[in-house]
């Protein structure tokens, strides 16, 4: 029992080392080991929002306005352009999330057919009663759509947010269709939704000159607000067509700039955009050009010629500031689907100075507590498991700036509890250690009995807070995971630490004076 | 050198004897815990119905009166106000808006609006919206099951049944009697109370599983005594160490609650409570259970050393 192999002291003091080498970082003032290596200490730990002060919005993406739109464009495009390759004509009408297409050619149906399939093979195609088609996205397709519309949501909320200059956010996919954006230190988070939120779907469509936007529009086209009110006060509504023939992800650039000394956005569209725009313009000179932004028609400008290098300017009421916002919404690019917030959170950063002010206190007054009372109910002893608990603290904060494990405030209280509950461990040991010698062995024999008997038990008791623990972890968000991860953390090392540090320490004292009792 | 001794060194207090008092004490708490629940209900927090909350920061003292008549005004449901730790730091809680996530955020402005520079600083704002308060109900009760069951297991594994049994009675009664205190002070139950209410099933399981040990090592020491006294014996010599670990987790829960602010208040007195009655449970619950589950001495596998080295 007396040989502590040479290897098990070197694990336990390179262990211990590095426990309070990672932890360091955390008592130091930033900056102090600047340019080490990544795995190098020199990481503090990473704090979360509530203690950071920040914000916190949880955001699911409308997937069902999606649909309809790219049924409604892009589908129904390759619709139009499988029937003119056929040679025939084909409508088209959205119904729920399928297409159903009567061609008017039934002779050309197959040939149609093969060429929608080509054309979009992720619409399933079936043909229902009096020669229609049915034409609905798979289940898979709807996925990957869906999926893809998700990312592309992420990079441009992330474009936006770091505009916004602020640190290390947060910006994670959760599920299906939500994402989550954690901004640290932000305080102003007004500005936040707004720049996030704000859809800036952008979008291109010829303005339908035959009807009359105070009557009812045709199914092919619909009445869109614009921007500017009128005689009577209210917005001037114009009748463009349902068909989207740009869109803002054809957007390259967007500047603000000043014309006739009024602001105004000049853009820019990428190769595919330019070709578009070229067929659009070449073939609606004289027409009216209604730009959409966000559901109100911006700017309807006359198309006066061709325009086939792509690039263009929108006016409207602007400011100066609101240009430059608008530029940088569409720089960004546009957002594909418009987002609900599902839940939000923020704390201000007094609040989260308050919090790990008290934190702190709290848990140095705890540990004093628990330091100064295992002394006096164990003495000697006592001393050697509060030396182990320093240790295990250590680790605690070493182990967290390493993983980067996000310390919260419950997380505080975690490590709190855990310093309370960590000398458990030792008080087993150090009672079974007192029953021993009460029982008659000596006290080395006490010593080691105490250890063999104890070691069971504390692994038991250990293991079914471990379970409580980790399932905190596994089913709690936010700062409930915070306190599940300091909790599981701690008691893996305070089993380590009551196990080996304490028992090499009792060791030790033990060959050095070799006692007649124990003074337990 | 005079060593502090919380318990003295030979109890032989006669634990199983007064199991009576203990079983008619539990079963009062447990009911009045249900009866409290079902009466007054539990305080829950947006968290888990959904909500706004709003800690703000006011120029000297609260006028909460005034702050109420202003939220109120809005018409816009249920609103609460109540002093969150400083005398110029107010909880707003408004209840879930009709309309959707959207309308969650609409409130917000009106409150915002309302209140002006009566604020000078919102210390915190948190929305939660239906979907996600229905959520994080589920995912607390999943949790709390998924305990449960894994503890059970775990004991079912490791020890005979009718030693589960004990444990899973003494659990459930420490989780129960915890929501009746929460029912009682009306206490704000949210994903911190859930927390503490795991931790606590933790701890509980964890003492149990101590008292359990000692009792299963002593029934194959001493064959020829009774069951009730080696239950008493057991339970003795566990005590030293039960109470000093007990009070070691106390003493550092005291300086939470003391120093550790307001927002982990309720956490911290959940906690409190459930490490007296987890201590409780194991010993005067769990292990007088026994006797009445008729727990078999010679039903775990007996190593023959473990019994040369105890006799």
């Amino acid at each position: 029992m007396l040989d502590f192999p040479l290897w098990k002291r070197i694990l336990i003091l390179v262990v211990c080392g590095f426990g309070v080498l990672y932890a360091a970082p955390n008592f130091m003032p930033s900056g102090w080991m600047q340019g080490l290596a990544e795995w190098a200490p020199g990481k503090r730990m990473s704090l979360g929002l509530d203690l950071q002060g920040g914000a916190h919005l949880l955001m699911q993406v409308d997937t069902e306005g999606y649909i309809k739109e790219i049924l409604e464009g892009s589908y129904k495009t390759s619709v139009r352009t499988a029937a003119s390759g056929a040679g025939t004509f084909a409508a088209v009408d959205v119904v729920g999330h399928a297409l159903v297409i009567q061609v008017r050619d039934a002779d050309k149906l197959d040939d149609f057919r093969s060429r929608l399939r080509r054309e979009a093979p992720e619409l399933t195609i079936e043909t229902l009663d009096g020669g229609k088609l049915r034409a609905e996205l798979s289940e898979q397709g709807l996925r990957d759509r869906v999926s893809t519309l998700v990312q592309q949501s992420i990079s441009v909320i992330r474009r936006r947010v770091d505009e916004m200059g602020t640190t290390e956010p947060l910006i994670q996919r959760q599920g299906d269709d939500r994402i989550l954006v954690q901004v640290p230190g932000l305080r102003d988070t007004e500005r936040l939704k707004v720049i996030i939120g704000k859809t800036a779907k952008m979008t291109f469509h010829m303005v339908d000159m035959e009807c009359n936007p105070s009557g009812r529009p045709p199914a092919t086209s619909q009445i869109i607000p614009s921007d500017e009110a009128g005689r009577d006060g209210k917005p001037i509504p114009y009748c463009i067509e349902k068909r989207v023939r740009l869109t803002g992800q054809n957007l390259v650039d967007a500047q603000p700039t000043f014309q006739d000394g009024r602001p105004v956005v000049s853009f820019r569209f990428d190769s595919r955009g330019a070709r578009t725009f070229g067929q659009v313009t070449t073939t609606n000179v004289g027409k009216l050009f209604a730009i959409v932004l966000d559901g109100k028609v911006i700017t309807a400008p006359r198309i006066e010629e061709p325009i086939l290098g792509g690039s263009g300017i929108i006016r409207g009421s602007f400011t100066a500031q609101s240009a430059r916002d608008l530029s940088i919404l569409l720089r960004a690019g546009a957002l594909p689907a418009s987002m609900s917030y599902l839940e939000e959170r923020s704390v201000g950063p007094g609040l989260g100075q308050d919090s790990v002010d008290a934190g702190k206190t709290a848990s140095l007054i705890g540990m004093a507590f628990v330091l100064i009372f295992m002394v006096l109910a164990y003495g000697l002893f006592g001393v050697l498991a509060d030396i182990a608990l320093l240790f295990n603290v250590a680790l605690i904060l070493g182990l967290m700036s390493v993983l980067q494990a996000t310390l919260t405030l419950p997380g505080i209280a975690g490590i709190a509890l855990t310093i309370g509950m960590a000398v458990d461990a030792n008080v087993l040991i150090f009672e079974r250690m007192r029953e021993e010698v009460r029982n008659g062995r000596t006290p080395l024999s006490a010593v080691d009995a105490g250890y063999r008997r104890a070691l069971t038990t504390i692994i038991d008791s250990n293991l079914t807070t471990l379970i409580a623990a980790t399932l905190l972890f596994v089913f709690g968000s936010g700062p409930v995971k915070g306190f599940g991860v300091t909790l599981t953390i701690g008691i893996v090392t305070s089993m380590f630490t009551a196990i080996m540090v304490t028992r090499l320490l009792v060791v030790i004292w033990l060959r050095r004076r070799r006692p007649q009792a124990l003074p337990v | 050198m005079m060593l502090l001794r919380m318990v003295p060194a030979d109890t032989n207090i006669q634990f199983v004897n007064k199991r009576f008092i203990a079983l008619a004490l539990s079963a009062f708490l447990v009911l009045s815990s249900l009866g409290l629940y079902l009466s007054m209900g539990l305080n829950l927090g947006i968290d888990f119905l959904g909500g706004i909350m709003l800690e703000i920061k006011t120029k000297g003292p609260a006028d909460i009166a005034d702050l109420r008549s202003r939220v109120s005004g809005l018409n816009l449901g249920e609103v609460s106000l109540q002093e969150f730790g400083q005398p110029d730091v107010v909880l707003i809680r408004l209840q879930r808006q009709e309309g959707g996530d959207n309308a969650q955020q609409e409130a917000v402005t009106k409150v915002k609006q309302v209140l002006g520079d009566a604020v000078v600083e919102y210390r915190r704002t948190e929305l939660v919206g239906p979907t996600v308060g229905a959520e994080l109900q589920e995912a607390a009760f999943l949790a709390i099951v998924a305990a449960i069951g894994a503890i059970l297991l775990y004991i079912w594994f490791r020890f005979e049944w009718q030693f589960g049994v004990g444990a899973v009675v003494a659990l459930a009664h420490d989780v129960i009697t915890t929501i009746g205190l929460f029912s009682l002070f009306s206490l704000e139950f949210n994903l911190s109370t859930v927390a503490a209410v795991l931790t606590i099933a933790g701890y509980s399981i964890n003492d149990t599983v101590v008292v359990f040990d000692r009792v299963r090592e002593n029934m194959r020491k001493f064959k020829k005594m009774s069951l009730p006294d080696l239950f008493n014996r057991s339970i003795n010599e566990t005590l030293s160490r039960t109470v000093n670990t007990s009070l070691t987790t106390l003493l550092a829960l005291i300086a939470l609650f003391a120093f550790g602010g307001e927002v982990i208040r309720g956490f911290t007195v959940a906690m409190m409570w459930g490490i007296c009655i987890g201590t409780y449970s194991s010993i005067a619950l769990a292990v007088p259970l026994l006797l009445y589950l008729n727990v078999h001495r010679g039903g775990e596998d007996v190593e023959p050393e473990a019994q040369k080295a105890a006799s």
